[in-house]
């Protein structure tokens, strides 16, 4: 079926169109709205997964190419998928239904254009993922700001104004970066078609500049340390479907930037940064972790949980091995699951209470055994179990790591004894213990729409941590011809580090 | 049949948790037990064909879990003598501590909750030790973890509990942290994490150095060392023991369970499963044997002094895993294994008699409080004098045969160390006769406390016991525990007496080696060693094992005045000892405070003041800055604007001068 791909960039257009045609302000103009943009969203998502259909995991190349003429001859309106890049369209289309039911109830003000941004969201951030081209990338890419940016500003907390403002100065300040960047490639290439500059090789000084420009853009939605800190605010002020996609889907196009430019197009470069990259993420994985346990606000502890876990992607990912890239890819999906489900997990007590401070909290078992489940499923998957989610990319990404650096994954490997000690503390506090609060005493459990959120992804999580081959698969391609066209396959690396005789 | 045996467990748990509002506490507690006990018959067949009958190791493929460039992991089901013999210890004490509970539990509301857990727990230790690769290992490994966590603080209203739970699970990852760092580097040497590829290569590649954090290191070495530290947190030995006592904040039959007979002997059972690998590794062994050797001593002496009857009996648990490890370090692996196989007979016994004794006091730990309780609960008393007959050598019981061998064989080893840890453990097995006989002493002999404990129940402080919510305060008077309760105990008394006559023969007399058959590294020339060793030392064990007793028996019933005196006398080594050696002091000065200050100088300092106050915050301060400047030009004058045109054309003017005009 042709076509596809761009039927995943227009069915949420039409569903905000759609909704601009709903009259009036009444509660059933306003029900009408939310049942539109569930419906779009769970038709892009079944047309997702024709697109999953049609996909050969075990083919490199970019699949269900579509192209027409766009700007110029050299920069096309060019679509496509691989490996690398599916796996994301289908966790953004999957995460979306979840989002518009989180949002459910808890928005009551401006709801038809809370809906319309999410929705144009949606199709900014599918857009993203199966862009082909250089240019279409970045508008993609950088547009995807714009709604992001509303959803906090509008619809957030307190201080939501700065929240906004201090997203959009961090990323800016890559995306002018990364601009420049775009235009010298296509200056140098001719092109801004992404698989031809796949196999063009820029020389070793362009590589360099070009690589830190894009890193710039990347590293701050990762995001890395040091330029972690918009992320917390963000979290912390936006509604909790905003926090889903934030940390489900947002935090994920660094990385996707990183595996589908940096390392393929730069790979001398990435070679020489490697170090850096190295550090950075050392740096991120221990101190952030060490901040998330002295956090008092539960999605601010999240989000510094979120910046730890993005470090072990970064690390994996320029370990350039097969393990260390696909355990980065896996855990990417694997923490857009998790903590978006953790996202919502807030989510549900904050509409009962309209509090996030964990002290406010302690003994909710008592009332909500349910919800202290899936919480605690998610909780285990965030620190790494074995048999969920969490565990397959962490596992991965420190194992293909300590090939290439024991150094590096010495203290990556840290993070475990941390993410444990921060996540546990965090449940404790408000699942365990006595219930004593008052206004604790008439919490409700999940209730039925809660509850259709929660389930599948408790499902999936312990799903995929069984059985991870249905996503991990797709990796293995993509990243074989990766290791191979960039030169530094395996073998090389590792008879540097490995002395047998 | 096998993967019957691993999978019903976890048939009981999601029954038992999914279910369990819907089918009943007492549903729950039925099928999961009923399962149970159909794994263990199972199990034991499956001993006998392995084990006895010769039937040969096999693999039960299950299902691939995932395929990374060239690692690959599976999910498989190894069945090998080691296994079985595993496979009966879990599943025999499982179904016996289910059966136990349903009589310990039966005043909890939240039944099926923990007999979900228990289920739980069960499956994961039983896929730790049917584990065909170190990662499966691992999985079994944190899930045995999790249902620790989850059973430590399953009276969650209790913040001690909870404290426990999460010090259990941190300090465990601690030792995962070595654990999945020696998974790593076995991964890179050998290219695969399936056992039966690293025992292969291990010669090979024992030969080779891996460089690691600044030192080049012999590889097999090194990933001995990681995997043994895992083993450390896991069987909770010396610097990684801090968790265990605390986590008898439990319900005792999973202290029973799995702070006893099953999760905690987990490490010895790894090391054991690696023997091929650890006998590549000499230093390892050494380290094993050294560390193995100072808890079995250290333990043991702050068993002397605790008050606490499942604080005595956690201290015994973590003394005599540090004998296992002293048979496994000493090249003996078969002695350890056995050690563990009796060990999990006696001391579930002992905790779950413990139970018994804590129902019948109506929740009172404290055995200051007991004492003349024979008359009472005679049948109990019975029980805990045959686990403390097994636990000291009784010659003939359990612990006759598997301790002393140990002794014996840290004697006659020829790994570096080995006097050390002959000396620790002869000298141990006097301290382990003595504490144990205090507890049984102190609880069953002269007179009864309790009834004067009833009449300061007002000021008495009750310790960190106390499930006290769930019973009301009725007038302490000692009872027997129901029929539910004591089956289990005989059974196991029974193991306590006869495990170790029936098996020594096959674990490592004169069948052993057919019977491991490849299970472990079995040196036939070494346990021939261990069998001649000088009179005095193969006695030893009985001498000190005397020595202890009387002294009890002196101290605690003959002249019961006397450990108060001499507490009194020498108050240093006393608190020293009660405070249990200060180490949770020390890890609070050293590890915990300093993480949680610089956690918060990170947060504050780092976050806030260095990269907010240089980064946005900074540059939006410097932006409104220029603006204010700025706007302070923006004035509204007209004279204010024609001066600054006219000093500008006058600027340009003299530029054109100077320079010529273009």
């Amino acid at each position: 079926m042709p076509g596809v791909l761009s039927g995943l960039l227009i069915l949420p257009l039409i569903g905000s169109a759609l909704i601009l045609f709903v009259r009036g302000e009444d509660e059933a103009a306003l029900s009408n709205i939310r049942y539109i943009a569930l419906l779009t969203t769970l038709v892009t998502f079944l047309l997702s997964l024709v697109a999953w259909w049609q996909f050969d995991p075990a083919n490199s190349a970019f699949q269900l190419v579509e192209q027409a003429s766009w700007v110029s001859s050299s920069i096309t309106f060019k679509l496509g998928v691989d490996g690398y890049s599916l796996p994301f369209v289908l966790l953004t289309t999957f995460l979306m239904p979840f989002c518009i039911l989180a949002s459910w109830s808890p928005i009551q003000r401006r709801v038809r254009e809370y809906m319309i941004a999410f929705l144009i969201l949606e199709t900014l951030m599918i857009g993203v993922f199966v862009s082909l081209d250089l240019v279409l990338f970045y508008l993609f890419f950088e547009g995807g700001l714009i709604p992001m940016f509303l959803i906090i500003g509008v619809w957030g907390g307190e201080r939501r104004i700065y929240a906004s403002f201090k997203f959009f100065l961090y990323t800016l300040l890559g995306s002018v970066l990364l601009l420049i960047a775009v235009m010298a490639m296509w200056k140098t290439a001719g092109t801004t078609d992404i698989a031809s500059l796949l196999t063009y090789r820029f020389a070793p000084a362009m590589q360099k500049w070009l690589w830190l420009a894009f890193f710039a853009s990347f590293a701050v939605k990762m995001p890395m340390w040091p330029v972690h800190t918009w992320l917390p605010d963000a979290h912390v002020e936006a509604p909790t479907a905003g926090s889903v996609i934030l940390a489900g889907i947002l935090l994920k196009m660094g990385g996707y930037g990183f595996i589908r430019f940096s390392l393929p197009m730069f790979p001398d470069a990435s070679h020489d940064f490697a170090p850096l990259i190295y550090a950075l993420s050392v740096i991120a994985i221990i101190y952030t972790s060490l901040v998330a346990l002295a956090q008092e606000d539960m999605k601010k502890l999240i989000a510094y949980s979120s910046v730890a876990h993005m470090g072990l992607v970064t690390m994996g990912l320029f370990s350039m091995t097969a393990q260390g890239i696909e355990g980065a890819m896996f855990q990417m999906v694997s923490h857009g699951l998790v903590s978006g489900a953790l996202f919502l997990c807030v989510g549900v007590v904050y509409d009962r209470t309209h509090t996030r401070q964990i002290a406010a909290y302690g003994g909710l078992v008592h009332r909500m055994p349910l919800y202290a489940a899936a919480f605690m499923v998610f909780t285990l998957a965030n620190i790494g179990l074995p048999g969920t989610t969490g565990f397959i990319g962490e596992f991965l990404s420190l194992v293909g790591t300590f090939r290439v650096n024991s150094w590096v994954a010495f203290f990556g490997t840290f993070g475990v004894i941390l993410s444990a000690a921060y996540a546990l503390w965090l449940y404790r506090k408000i699942i365990f213990g006595k219930l004593v609060k008052p206004e604790l005493m008439n919490m409700l459990d999940l209730t039925p729409r809660e509850m259709c959120v929660m389930a599948p992804l408790v499902a999936l999580v312990i799903f995929y941590g069984v059985r991870p081959g249905v996503i991990l698969d797709a990796f293995s391609a993509p990243t074989e011809a990766l290791l191979k066209s960039t030169g530094l396959a395996l073998g090389a690396v590792e008879a540097a580090t490995l002395v047998v005789p | 049949m096998y993967s019957a045996i691993v999978f019903l467990p976890l048939f009981g748990f999601l029954i038992a948790g999914g279910l369990g509002r819907v089918i009943g506490a007492r549903a729950c507690e039925i099928v999961t037990t009923a399962f149970l006990m159909l794994a263990m018959v199972l199990s034991w067949i499956a001993f006998f064909q392995v084990g006895i009958a010769h039937q040969g190791a096999e693999t039960v493929d299950i299902a691939p879990w995932f395929i990374s460039g060239g690692l690959r992991v599976e999910w498989a089901l190894r069945i090998d003598t080691l296994t079985v013999v595993m496979l009966v210890v879990v599943n025999t004490v499982s179904a016996l501590v289910h059966l136990y509970s349903i009589g310990y539990m039966a005043e909890d509301p939240s039944r099926p909750r923990f007999f979900a857990y228990l289920s739980l727990f069960t499956f994961a230790m039983l896929m730790l030790v049917t584990a065909d690769n170190l990662v499966q290992m691992f999985f079994g490994w944190e899930g045995v973890g999790l249902a620790s966590y989850l059973l430590i603080g399953f009276w969650y209203d209790r913040p001690a509990a909870n404290a426990a739970a999460i010090k259990a699970f941190i300090v465990n990852r601690i030792g995962d942290f070595g654990f999945a760092l020696g998974i790593f580097l076995v991964f890179t040497l050998f290219g695969t994490v399936a056992l039966n590829d690293i025992f292969a290569r291990a010669p090979e590649v024992a030969k080779g150095t891996f460089h690691f954090l600044g030192y080049d290191w012999p590889a097999v070495t090194l990933a001995c060392l990681l995997l043994f530290m895992g083993a450390m947190g896991k069987s909770a030995q010396f610097l990684l023991h801090t968790w265990l006592p605390d986590a008898m904040e439990g319900p005792t039959p999973v202290s029973a369970l799995i702070h006893a007979a099953t999760m905690v002997t987990a490490g010895v059972f790894m090391v054991a499963r690696l023997s091929p690998l650890f006998e590549q590794a000499p230093f390892a062994q050494t380290a094993v044997l050294v560390i193995g050797a100072t808890t079995a001593f250290f333990a043991a002496t702050i068993g002397l002094v605790q008050n606490d009857i499942k604080r005595v009996i956690a201290y015994s648990t973590c003394s005599q895993l540090g004998y296992m490890f002293v048979g496994l370090g000493a090249g003996t692996y078969s002695i350890g294994i056995f050690h563990l196989f009796t060990h999990a007979f006696f001391k579930a016994l002992l905790f779950l008699g413990a139970g018994s004794v804590i129902t019948a006091m109506h929740h009172e730990q404290d055995m200051r409080k007991m004492g003349g309780l024979w008359k009472s609960i005679p049948f109990t008393g019975a029980m805990m004098v045959i686990g403390t007959l097994a636990l000291t050598g009784f010659p003939f019981t359990a612990g006759f045969y598997s301790k002393d061998a140990i002794i014996e064989a840290a004697y006659a080893s020829d790994r570096a160390g080995h006097v050390f840890a002959f000396l620790c453990t002869a000298f141990a097995a006097l301290l382990t006769a003595f504490y144990s006989w205090r507890l049984v002493f102190m609880t069953f002999a002269g007179t009864p406390h309790w009834a004067e404990a009833e009449a300061h129940a007002g000021t008495a402080v009750a310790p960190a016991s106390a499930e006290e919510e769930h019973h009301g305060h009725g007038p302490v008077e000692p009872h027997e525990s129901p029929l539910v309760m004591l089956v289990p105990l005989a059974l196991l008394a029974v193991g306590a007496l006869a495990a170790g006559l029936l098996f020594k023969g096959v674990f490592f007399g004169g069948a052993a080696e057919s019977f491991w058959n490849g299970g472990l590294v079995f040196e036939e020339a070494l346990v021939k060693k261990v069998e001649d060793v000088p009179f005095l030392v193969e006695h030893a064990a009985l001498i000190m094992m005397v020595i202890g007793s009387a002294l009890a028996y002196w101290f605690y019933v003959v002249n019961p005045s006397l450990p108060a005196r001499l507490a009194a006398a020498n108050p240093i080594l006393y608190r020293f000892l009660l405070n249990k050696w200060y180490f949770d002091e020390i890890y609070d000065f050293l590890i915990v405070r300093p993480t949680l200050a610089l956690a918060r100088f990170f947060w504050k300092e780092g976050d806030g003041r260095l990269i907010d106050g240089f980064g946005p915050d900074g540059v939006s301060a410097r932006v409104i800055d220029v603006a204010r400047g700025a706007v302070r030009l923006q004035s509204g004058y007209l004279y204010h604007y024609a001066f600054a045109m006219l000093i500008g054309v006058a600027g340009f003017i003299t530029y054109f001068i100077i320079m010529g005009a273009p």
